[in-house]
């Protein structure tokens, strides 16, 4: 076993206790942290892939502020300090959806196409190669530009909610 | 390799020639990184004590005072005796306080000011770890005090903590907005995150270039780690210190480390971006980049002292105005005017980093200042005419409150007694 491998069960140790206390923990707070965790785990892998902007974005975006934002919203909750039951009755629909989702996940480990042998070398310059397929309409401007559209709804929705009834 | 040039790297190969005699070469690349996380570690620890001196000196100085001087020479030992002290102080954690989250909120917000380091660069090869992401790695892991802010608001079982949390999430979110987009501006211009390429892309600092940029991020930092006149989260005459209220000794003491290696690391920030980095004059025929850095960072530091010492708080109103309504418009139309600049220079064919296109890039820049100056002047003077003028008595009570003016500083009894 290499160093490298030691690291990548270490971090992956870290990822799933996290997600397996946020699903467990007695208290709402708590599972949130658990997700923080799980969520740096993620932004250590993509780090141990040599994906730094990734990580960096992973750190940003999932930590930096759905975290926050998920925190603030367990903040306003009343009577947060002391443990609760952690289901109520839609538990069995949860089942389903998440039995079928695994289902899923592992149908698709299976067909994927693993490519055999060393990992192909990392492009030495892979965040202008990253901004350059962003803008580039034969790859991903079109689905850029939808979820750009998709946040100027959310943004304009947002505020139509909040905005004062008069 | 001379000694004054670079003292830190002299002093790491006579490290590395005695760890390679009894050691095989990864063992010697494991060891030197850890040598040099641990240093730049001690190394922000040290400046967190000279930053609170300066602090206390230069504010002290500003109010007519002294200020520290009893401990050793001008005071200088008085770092050291408020830690002795801080160390003596009885710990305390309050009842029904969440003891986990009470206990890790302190530690991860001193780590989320000190893991900033690895991406500064402190001369050219003199940085923790040249990531090409720098600057974001930046952005990214100084969002994590945030969090740490807001796990002692919450854990400490407090309302003027839990009120101190929420404003915290209010300001440092929505001053991270014109900050980023700031930031992107000398990214452009350099054309790549990593502090390294965008200190070596200034021959001519690219405060001369992007001065909007440079004032947005230097305010906006100094909002995002809450000092004065933005230090709304421990707000002492409305929440009572805010999120850090019920911690007392060493853990206070962790929060206050970090808000200083903070300030330190955002006047780091501003130096690489705005103020060309360790770039800078032969001394004597010597060349000095680190001491040039430092030189930069202290001044920059001295400029925040200056704001705390002169300035009063901002309301919690005015604050949030000030940055939807001002900063990120100016910044959103900054980083248009910035890239419609650089291609307007690049058509009259200038290289960029001369001082041509340092001049065309600066003409726009001014300009673009002068408007907005002139947009919020025009708004305000409006906002004061609308205020000041007399009430007048034909004008139906309904209306005059559809038009905002039931608020003015003599409001007409009907109008008041229509809202």
């Amino acid at each position: 076993m290499t160093i490298l491998q030691a690291v990548f069960i270490l971090i992956s140790l870290i990822t799933l206790g996290g997600g397996l206390f946020t699903v467990t923990a007695k208290n709402l707070f708590h599972a949130a942290l658990g997700l923080i965790l799980s969520l740096a785990g993620v932004a250590c892998m993509f780090g141990l892939l040599e994906a730094s902007f990734l990580a960096g974005a992973q750190v940003l975006i999932y930590i930096g502020a759905i975290a926050i934002l998920i925190i603030f919203a367990v903040m306003l909750t009343r009577g947060v300090m002391g443990a609760y039951p952690r289901t109520n009755d839609q538990w069995s629909y949860a089942i389903v959806v998440s039995l079928a989702l695994l289902a899923v996940l592992i149908v698709t480990l299976f067909r994927f196409n693993w490519p055999p042998g060393a990992p192909a070398a990392v492009p030495a310059d892979s965040i202008g190669l990253l901004g350059r397929s962003l803008v580039d309409p034969a790859l991903y401007a079109l689905p850029f530009e939808i979820a750009s559209v998709l946040l100027v709804a959310a943004l304009i929705g947002s505020i139509y909610v909040a905005r004062d009834k008069r | 390799m001379n000694v004054i040039n670079d003292p830190f790297t002299w002093v790491a190969g006579l490290l590395i020639n005695w760890l390679s005699t009894f050691m095989p070469p990864d063992a010697v690349n494991v060891t030197m990184a850890v040598v040099r996380a641990a240093f730049l570690a001690i190394f922000a620890l040290v400046m967190f004590m000279v930053m609170t001196w300066i602090e206390r000196k230069g504010v002290a100085r500003i109010q007519n005072r002294i200020g520290p001087n009893l401990a050793g020479p001008w005071g200088l030992l008085q770092p050291l005796a408020d830690g002795v002290k801080a160390l003596t102080k009885e710990d305390i954690t309050p009842d029904h306080a969440d003891r986990l989250v009470y206990n890790i909120a302190p530690i991860l917000s001193a780590v989320a000011a000190l893991i900033v380091f690895a991406a500064i660069p402190f001369g050219p090869g003199l940085i923790g770890a040249d990531m090409n992401i720098g600057i974001f790695y930046i952005l990214a892991v100084s969002g994590m005090g945030v969090l740490a802010i807001l796990l002692a608001g919450w854990s400490s079982n407090n309302k003027y903590a839990l009120l101190g949390g929420f404003r915290v999430v209010a300001q440092l979110v929505s001053y991270e907005v014109p900050h980023v987009l700031s930031i992107v501006a000398p990214v452009m211009l350099a054309g790549s995150l990593s502090l390294v390429t965008i200190v070596e892309k200034q021959p001519v600092w690219f405060v001369l270039v992007l001065p909007a940029s440079a004032v947005i991020v230097m305010l906006s930092g100094m909002a995002e780690i809450g000092r004065s006149p933005f230090d709304l989260l421990d707000a002492e005459s409305e929440i009572i210190a805010g999120h850090h209220i019920e911690y007392s000794g060493m853990k206070f003491a962790l929060f206050f480390l970090a808000e200083y290696v903070h300030a330190f690391a955002v006047s780091c920030i501003v130096t690489a971006l705005f103020l060309g980095g360790w770039r800078g004059p032969d001394i004597a025929g010597v060349t000095v980049p680190w001491l040039w850095f430092f030189v930069k960072a202290i001044l920059v530091f001295n400029v925040m002292v200056w704001a705390r010492g002169t300035l009063p708080r901002l309301r919690i109103d005015q604050l949030m105005a000030f940055n939807w309504k001002f900063l990120v418009p100016l910044s959103l139309a900054n980083l248009i005017v910035v890239a419609v600049a650089d291609r307007v220079a690049q058509g009259l064919e200038l290289t960029a980093g001369s001082w041509p296109w340092a001049l065309v890039m600066l003409t726009f820049n001014t300009a673009m200042i002068v408007v907005a100056m002139a947009l919020v002047g025009a708004a305000g003077r409006r906002t004061r005419m609308v205020r000041e003028a007399p009430v007048e008595p034909e004008v139906e009570p309904h209306e005059e409150a559809e038009r905002g003016l039931a608020h003015g500083p003599e409001p007409a009894p009907t109008a008041a007694g229509a809202h």
